[in-house]
């Protein structure tokens, strides 16, 4: 009879461990880096979040609001509102601020927008990358 | 103040942000990281010239 080899499941880590590091990631983009002592990844991930972010709104981009509807409603106004919160301080500053530019039609707009978006999802990256620094998984 | 950029100047920029993201956190030594930073943004250089092309000649 062959063998059977127990595999244990991994423990997962400890929320403590990531928890700081992980909020602070979010709330200050490339904070959870520099509280975990690597500030050059940190510093140039702040850069280029809060670059992205201060061009979308100097093309005046617009914020998204959810929405629920039909499936495709749904998925970009909800998506692109959880992208937006994802850019942190920034995002709550504009809010705070009153930064409110309806939907214009042109493509310098619609560039603002995609990037108040893509700088809330690359924020989401280096909140990953913080939680597994933060574990252990990584250097 | 405003900014305004043309298509072609905006994909770039967009480009150039999330390769250099997404080279921090997805290696792990700094030669990898770059490595890959600039082999994303190349990949984006391809793509957008190539769809900027090709929507040219389609569109005639």
């Amino acid at each position: 009879m062959a063998d059977k080899k127990i595999v244990e499941p991994k423990a997962r880590a400890p929320l403590r461990q990531w928890i700081g590091p992980v909020a602070l990631a979010w709330i200050v983009p490339g904070g959870g880096h520099l509280l975990l002592g690597r500030r050059g990844r940190g510093a140039i991930l702040a850069s280029c979040v809060i670059l992205t972010y201060a061009m979308g709104l100097l093309m005046r981009g617009t914020l998204f609001q959810p929405q629920f509807g039909d499936i495709l409603t749904t998925i970009i106004y909800t998506g692109g509102f959880i992208g937006n919160v994802a850019a942190g301080l920034p995002y709550l500053l504009t809010v705070w601020l009153g930064y409110n530019q309806p939907d214009v039609a042109g493509h310098v707009y619609d560039y603002g927008t995609k990037f108040l978006v893509a700088a809330g999802l690359l924020n989401v990256l280096a909140m990953v990358d913080a939680f597994e620094i933060a574990v252990g998984k990584k250097d | 103040m405003r900014m305004t950029l043309t298509h072609l100047e905006a994909a770039i920029v967009l480009a150039l942000m999330i390769s250099t993201v997404m080279g921090i956190t997805t290696k792990k030594t700094d030669r990898e990281r770059l490595i890959y930073g600039l082999q994303c943004f190349g990949y984006f250089l391809l793509a957008i010239f190539g769809l900027g092309w090709l929507m040219r000649l389609a569109h005639g």
